[in-house]
């Protein structure tokens, strides 16, 4: 099997470190991955605009990146969820659905298809809270949600909670959205940044030291938040403590 | 009224600034949310009723013209007078002409959401007609000059202190009242002398029955009831949509109703209407005012299955935080960004953006309307219908642009980091860059992941040979 690494716009240029954790993860785990040098974006802030038209350049140039692959695989829920689901810019060959078809966000690839039982380098002694972005818990359903009244699963808590000393913080509102939203954030920024502090501040009462999430924007959106607000709570992408982060 | 599209972002704004309304605001909902949840809990078979509930509503509004015929047979059976309304003026006119007919000048009314949308209360005012609401909420927000900011809940956004006041001016009661209780036995006392000398009653009507020629209304506090029988004189206005075919379909409705909206097991009256009472008479008005051109977008036609619960408001985290009047709309919260665009597409261009597009309306409604793939849908069709700002139109032009050009591409990441390095503070947080208002940058990196990759690995693999100079 060989895997396609896309790692998005702003992993690449605000968090490298996360891009490298999934790299080496999926290296450690015996995985045949490459990363197209050539890539840039997925077509999502301009499909999720309704400038539908305009994702195309970027929805070509992806195919163009990823179609020899067996499997792609990116640390990111959205764009994923944007692939998967809304990826319909330009026509639909063979090449673009077999694209579509193949991709996945990096815990449902773990979880599911690599099916990773345990993570023997990685320690976190830390509590952590989960953030699950709405593109990985509505879209793609890595977790239950509260709204369904659904029995409780959580993928990305079925990895972490292999890692060694790992503890968990709930929220009062696990599955509320962070506020981030893609132009949402900057369009609505009043709100956008309301939620956000939210956010953090429920994980913070919860006793969360680190925020953790499969999706290094809603982190850009709550550390931003964060930060201004003065709540001391770190982030860390998911791939990271899986990979077995520097404490 | 001005085409003008609505501000949301800086009515939003607005509301947060004002902490202690925020936060009661946001509590407020989120606990009828957390009493939704509670009686989905308890109901084994609420997903079953949901999909029952859909399933019901999707095939009545695939025969819509026969259901209303049907509907209105039995209705004149039953010795109901049925009137059609293809908009909000002709709505008006019918109204003014059966209250004319009876020389009625004092109206009472019990919520009525499409009386709003027709803007009938200035209009009967003009004919020498006073409109009073008798709902505490809808009254409230009829004193304040203000459209009700929540389907379910009308004047949720006001704290008691604020109806205090309101009251202090018009009912002359003391300003400092605290006490919910005494606020609405102040209501009462004031409401009942009106109800007992009104010509005639309005209501709405949560559904319309085509089998039995019937209609439901469901409310809290009964003033539906006093409204419609105190006076011999009822005049019902209804949404041509609020059909269901049989009444053995009530009871999907009734039991997902009331815990979808306030979490309670049931609304406190449900009152079936089946023809006038002795001496009296009963008109019902079947508005369309957009509704069947709305059945005809494919995209969009299932939003006609909304029983107006709710749910989609109270769950949705931007409208507890903005607030109902920020949609500046009669339908406000998910619900009415998608259909406000179907009354005016101008003017309601913002509404499809005021969501982040997380789903949780989608997972809460209790007839599955796919709110946030239809709030994603109009974002399409609005930028299709030139109804995008210019400017945000070019940047998302440049954007798309830019995503299929590699080099180019580097080249402007390149630049970003520069500027979040180098740039000073106040040119990074002036009013140009709104991510900064709130929030702080992320913050600068050494290497891309691009640059840290061309570095590490691609030197392990076999380069791509050279030209080997013997
Ligand atoms: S859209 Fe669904 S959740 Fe919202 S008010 Fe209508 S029925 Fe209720």
């Amino acid at each position: 099997m060989k895997i396609g690494l896309f790692i998005p716009c702003y992993i690449d240029a605000f968090y490298p470190d996360a891009g490298i954790a999934t790299l080496e993860l999926l290296e450690k785990l015996g995985q045949d991955v490459e990363y197209p040098l050539d890539q840039t974006c997925c077509g999502q802030p301009m499909g999720n605009s309704g400038c539908n038209s305009d994702a195309a350049a970027a929805e070509a140039l992806f195919v163009r990146n990823f179609a020899k692959y067996d499997k792609i695989v990116m640390p990111s829920g959205s764009c994923t969820h944007h692939v998967r689901d809304n990826f319909d810019a330009i026509p639909q060959t063979d090449e673009v659905r077999h694209v579509r078809e193949n991709t996945y966000e990096l815990v449902e690839f773990l979880h599911d298809i690599l099916k990773v039982d345990a993570f023997p380098w990685a320690e976190f002694n830390h509590t952590v809270g989960l953030h699950n972005s709405c593109g990985t818990l509505r879209a793609l359903r890595t977790a239950s949600m509260s709204e369904l009244g659904e029995k409780p699963f959580s993928k990305p808590m079925d990895l972490l909670s292999k890692v060694k000393g790992i503890r968990f913080a709930t929220p009062r509102r696990p599955d509320e959205c962070c506020g981030f939203g893609g132009t949402f954030s900057v369009t609505e920024e009043a709100v956008s940044a309301r939620m956000g502090v939210d956010k953090v501040r429920d994980h913070h009462q919860a006793g969360a030291e680190y925020i953790v999430s499969a999706d290094s924007s809603c982190i850009m959106h709550q550390q931003g938040c964060a930060e201004r607000a003065g709540v001391p709570i770190r982030f860390i992408h998911i791939a990271q403590i899986l990979n077995g982060a520097a404490q | 009224m001005s085409n003008k599209p609505v501000n949301h972002a800086k009515a939003a704004e607005h509301f947060l600034e004002d902490a202690p309304h925020l936060q009661f605001h946001d509590e407020r909902l989120w606990d009828m949310r957390q009493k939704r949840d509670a009686q989905m809990h308890i109901l084994p078979e609420w997903q079953e009723l949901r999909e029952e509930a859909s399933r019901i509503k999707e095939h009545t509004l695939s025969r819509l013209p026969e259901y209303l015929e049907q509907f209105e047979t039995n209705a004149k059976k039953n010795g109901i007078h049925v009137h059609w309304a293809r908009d909000g003026a002709e709505h008006n006119r019918i109204v003014g002409e059966i209250l004319k007919a009876h020389n009625a000048r004092n109206l009472i009314k019990s919520k009525s959401m499409v009386t709003e949308e027709c803007d009938m209360r200035p209009y009967l005012a003009k004919q020498g007609v006073t409109v009073t609401e008798t709902d505490l909420g809808e009254r409230i927000q009829q004193l304040d000059d203000q459209l009700p900011s929540h389907i379910v809940v009308p004047a949720v956004h006001k704290l008691t202190a604020d109806v205090a006041k309101i009251f202090a001016k018009d009912y002359h009661t003391d300003p400092n009242i605290r006490d919910p209780h005494l606020l609405a036995e102040a209501q009462r006392q004031a409401a009942r002398p009106v109800i007992l000398h009104a010509d005639a009653g309005m209501t709405g009507g949560n559904f319309v029955v085509a089998e039995t020629g019937t209609f439901v209304v469901c409310t809290n506090e009964g003033n539906a009831d006093l409204s419609a029988t105190v006076p011999n004189l009822h005049i019902a206005t209804i949404g041509i949509e609020r059909l269901v075919p049989r009444m053995a379909d009530m009871g999907v409705f009734i039991r997902l109703l009331s815990r979808s909206a306030l979490g309670s097991p049931i609304t406190q009256y449900t009152t079936h209407f089946r023809g006038p009472q002795k001496g009296g008479e009963m008109h019902v008005v079947l508005v369309d005012n957009g509704r069947s051109a709305r059945l005809g977008m494919e995209d969009f036609w299932t939003s006609l299955k909304c029983i107006r619960c709710g749910a989609c408001m109270n769950t949705c985290p931007v409208y507890r935080r903005s607030g109902g009047l920020s949609y500046g709309a009669v339908y406000s919260g998910p619900i009415g960004a998608i259909i406000d665009p179907t009354f005016n597409e101008r003017k309601y261009s913002t509404l499809p953006y005021a969501s982040t597009l997380n789903g949780s309306c989608t997972n809460v409604c209790p007839v599955k309307i796919n709110i946030h793939e239809q709030l994603y849908k109009w974002r399409r069709v609005l930028v299709q219908h030139h109804e995008m700002p210019f400017v945000k139109r070019e940047i998302m032009h440049m954007a798309g642009k830019l995503m299929g050009q590699p080099k180019m591409y580097r080249a402007a990441i390149k630049a970003t980091e520069v500027s979040l390095s180098t740039m000073p503070r106040f040119v990074l947080y002036n009013w140009l860059n709104p991510w900064g208002k709130h929030r702080e940058n992320p913050h600068p990196v050494k290497q891309t992941f691009n640059d840290w990759y061309r570095k590490n690995r691609e030197t392990a693999k076999p380069a791509a040979a050279p030209e080997t100079k013997k």
